[in-house]
């Protein structure tokens, strides 16, 4: 059944492309936005936006 | 998604400590239920009959049950914890907050490798899938399993790369169609609906205890595949709309969820197939919920179980990446990793950087490691991950009691569970080392030498004051 060959080569350039787009996008992103936005993220923003309303 | 300029002044600043762009919190309870009860799922469908090799059917149901209290300790915990520290990371946050910086480099790195670990067998047990679906419609090769490999952890990391709701809503749809699928072949085979095929007397006679009270005691590290990962709920908790609501829901939802299916896939399975076969899971039986819908005749039921089999296995490798991807990301954002795997997607708010970086490791371990190895080091990264729980919880009752800190649930009958969990975590390190003595001692190993590393080198990289953001008040005694 040469049908499973195909499934093969689909699967293989499935995941070329998947890979492809991250790492395109990937770069697109870091060139397009600065470090000090991307990695700006803390925790706990939620809950300290909870202790300022309930402060005010 | 539209797109959206995140450094305009609108934006710019959107938290209180800074944060311009943070995970995106969209998902409900269904969604935490989802990403517990889905990574684990695939461990009724596989894995659970090696504790029957190890001591008959009657050994598996007590490893069955003992793990399920094992895990209900830890549902519980997790759920008072992760309820006031609802952050990305869950127990690496929490053992940061609680109990320090060195218990949080280690619990972080278990989390990374238990759920990395297993991503890869999943993808492993993905093309072993295929490949059998090949030999059922008629294909005579030998058909390559690796792109079937390489295309779920593409496809998955793919998925988590563009978006959280979307990675757990698919969970959620492939999770309860596979949960779904045990129901009906309870129902279908046990004489609740036509004739029962079940035959547990005549299985289990003489055969009580084939390798007596020691194969019981060894069942146990196996045991833990009935609900291995449950306690990756708390990786949602920057995500959830309402941590202190959400968080607690799903995780003892997902835990409820499991003893039932555990306890309904022991009981199908053991009526059905004779301990010899069903407690060989290379040689004899690799699936066994599927090989019981084999012979119960069923062609619906053959198709559904094996739908639930492929299904319940991407559900647990996509919500592996999900939960070592959070991980990543947090040891990167308080710098104990470097910052740059802090980032966030603009766009799709995910830690990206965190989700690309580790499709290769996963891949390397897919391709490279023999599968049981690439299980047991995910079960012992899990096993330390539990001993440290218990003491997690009585310092966090201890420096912060009832009252001076608001809890979203408080898990009763402290400190009875505590001592319950490092009590049977002792039991199954036992467990684990008698048949896995040698990995089990090389894991330690291992950790105790990226410890000092820590310790002597890494730690003064870490920004100390900027790593606790969050708004607690000071613990007692301080």
């Amino acid at each position: 059944m040469e049908t499973w060959i195909y499934i093969e080569y689909a699967a293989w350039g499935l995941s070329a492309l998947f890979g492809l787009h991250m790492v395109v996008d990937w770069l697109k992103t870091d060139s397009t936005y600065s470090e000090d936005v991307l990695t700006s993220s803390r925790e706990g923003e939620l809950e300290a936006m909870t202790e300022d309303s309930h402060k005010g | 998604m539209a797109q959206t300029d995140i450094t305009s002044a609108e934006r710019d600043g959107m938290g209180p400590h800074g944060t311009k762009v943070g995970l995106l919190r969209v998902l409900g309870p269904a969604h935490v239920w989802a990403l517990g009860v889905g990574i684990v799922l695939v461990g009724e469908y596989m894995g659970w009959n090696f504790a029957v090799g190890k001591g008959g059917a009657y050994a598996a149901l007590m490893a069955c049950w003992f793990a399920g209290i094992l895990y209900s300790c830890v549902a519980m915990i997790d759920s008072e914890v992760t309820s006031t520290v609802a952050a990305a990371g869950g127990q690496y946050t929490q053992a940061k907050h609680i109990i320090g910086p060195l218990m949080a480099f280690n619990v972080g790195l278990y989390l990374v490798f238990a759920y990395t670990m297993l991503e890869a067998a999943n993808a492993i047990t993905a093309g072993y899938l295929v490949s059998v679906v090949a030999t059922m419609t008629g294909y005579g090769g030998e058909l390559d399993q690796r792109p079937f490999i390489i295309l779920v952890i593409m496809f998955l990391a793919w998925l988590n790369y563009r978006g959280v709701l979307a990675t757990l809503t698919f969970n959620l749809v492939i999770t309860a169609i596979a949960f779904a699928a045990i129901i009906v072949l309870f129902i279908s085979t046990s004489g609740i609906v036509g004739d029962g095929i079940m035959q547990h007397a005549a299985l289990f006679e003489g055969h009580e205890k084939p390798y007596g009270w020691i194969g019981i005691v060894a069942a146990m590290h196996f045991g833990l595949w009935f609900y291995l990962g449950i306690e990756g709920t708390t990786q949602a908790a920057e995500e959830v709309r309402s941590p202190a609501r959400a968080l607690p829901f799903g995780t003892l939802a997902g835990i409820m969820t499991l003893l039932i299916a555990a306890t309904l896939t022991w009981y199908i399975c053991s009526g059905v197939l004779p301990w010899e076969f069903l407690g060989d899971g290379v040689n004899g039986s690799v699936a066994p919920l599927f090989d019981t819908a084999r012979l119960s005749g069923s062609n619906a039921l053959i198709w559904f179980l094996g739908i639930g089999t492929l299904f319940a296995t991407l559900a647990s490798a996509n919500g592996c990446i999900n939960d070592a991807s959070r991980a990543w990301f947090a040891l990167g954002r308080d710098k104990y990793l470097p910052a740059w795997f802090g980032a966030v997607h603009p766009q799709y708010r995910t830690p990206y950087r965190a989700i690309v970086f580790l499709v290769p490791i996963a891949l390397i371990f897919a391709l490279g490691a023999p599968l049981d190895q690439v299980i047991t080091f995910s079960i012992l990264s899990g096993l330390l991950g539990y001993t440290f729980m218990p003491l997690n919880i009585l310092m966090f009752r201890k420096k912060w009691p009832m009252g001076t800190i608001k809890r979203g649930y408080e898990h009763p009958f402290h400190p009875i569970p505590a001592i319950v969990l490092l009590s049977l975590c002792g039991f199954t390190f036992f467990a684990v080392f008698l048949g896995y003595g040698t990995q089990l001692v090389a894991m330690i190993g291992f950790y105790i030498v990226v410890s000092l590393w820590f310790h002597f080198w890494r730690y003064r990289f870490v920004n100390r004051g900027a790593q606790f953001t969050m708004p607690w008040p000071k613990p007692q005694g301080y």
